[in-house]
């Protein structure tokens, strides 16, 4: 019921940002569509129903969204530097890093950040490992690595998603 | 502020943003592999076509629905489309660059025989 519910705030959401406008006739048609696309379409779709909905999960979305643009203007600005550099200064390679997250949506956005960050981007996951392509790798250790690049987006996204 | 002011910001953005762009074509020609050429790419361009989007905004302020939707789009399918280049290029076994300092992900799928034989493939369906 509660994936449901998102689904519906998102699909009008979605719906009224396209259309542009808040006009009677195009949020009626919208409220009609959105209320009918999950329950005809979604009865195996569970991505939302990890989502926890409280103030304080709020809260924590919006500091991983401040969060998350900075370190991608960080990670701009490393690229550009990197590029820019003659001697292209890069030390890269693929290393393996652990989550504590359960949740699918949980995992998919946390490697979504990583690949938006400074010099790191996931090239695969298997179970609860995730693999990073790290351009400047600055310890190939399992732990050491897991602090640098995965605390700083897990413990948002733990309280969000679980 | 009148509309001249609003357009001049908008255009200092898009330029901003345009310039994101040719660094991270730099970034594709300089970088030695795939992957990280992916690297440069992926997020030079996000944060490229978001300033250009917002950029735009500003000549146009009441497309606001849809701008902010190109934005969301484009920061949900980039990542996601780097990271399915990337793992492809994995399993077919495309070479890291020789500067390659670590690969934890080798172990986990089969050993050199494969990229051997994949390159042969390649060689004989090239000839």
């Amino acid at each position: 019921m509660k994936n449901h519910f998102i689904m519906f705030l998102t699909l009008l959401g979605v719906w009224i940002m396209l259309n542009n406008s808040l006009e009677t006739s195009i949020v009626v048609s919208g409220v009609v569509l959105a209320l009918l696309i999950p329950f005809l379409f979604c009865n195996h779709c569970e991505v939302f129903s990890q989502l926890k909905l409280n103030p304080k999960s709020l809260l924590y979305t919006f500091l991983f969204i401040t969060t998350f643009l900075w370190e991608l203007i960080k990670a701009n600005l490393d690229v550009a530097r990197r590029v820019l550099t003659p001697s292209l200064p890069i030390n890269p390679g693929i290393v393996e890093v652990k989550t504590q997250l359960k949740s699918k949506i949980g995992r998919i956005i946390l490697a979504d950040s990583i690949t938006l960050t400074p010099g790191t981007f996931t090239v695969e996951i298997i179970e609860d490992s995730l693999f990073i392509h790290w351009i400047d790798v600055k310890s190939s250790d399992l732990e050491e690595s897991t602090k640098i690049i995965v605390k700083t987006f897990e413990k948002y996204l733990e309280e969000m998603y679980g | 502020m009148n509309k001249e002011t609003l357009e001049l910001i908008g255009g200092i953005i898009a330029i901003i943003g345009s310039l994101f762009l040719l660094l991270g074509s730099i970034g594709l020609l300089r970088m030695p592999d795939s992957y990280n050429r992916i690297q440069a790419g992926t997020k030079a361009s996000t944060l490229g076509t978001m300033l250009s989007v917002l950029g735009a905004w500003f000549f146009a302020p009441a497309m606001v629905g849809k701008f902010v939707i190109l934005i969301l789009f484009v920061l949900i399918t980039n990542p996601v489309s780097s990271h399915a280049i990337a793992r492809a290029a994995y399993h077919i076994k495309v070479p890291l660059s020789p500067r390659t300092i670590v690969d934890k992900l080798k172990d986990k799928y089969s050993a050199d025989s494969d990229r051997m034989a994949y390159k042969k493939k390649v060689k004989s369906e090239t000839e």
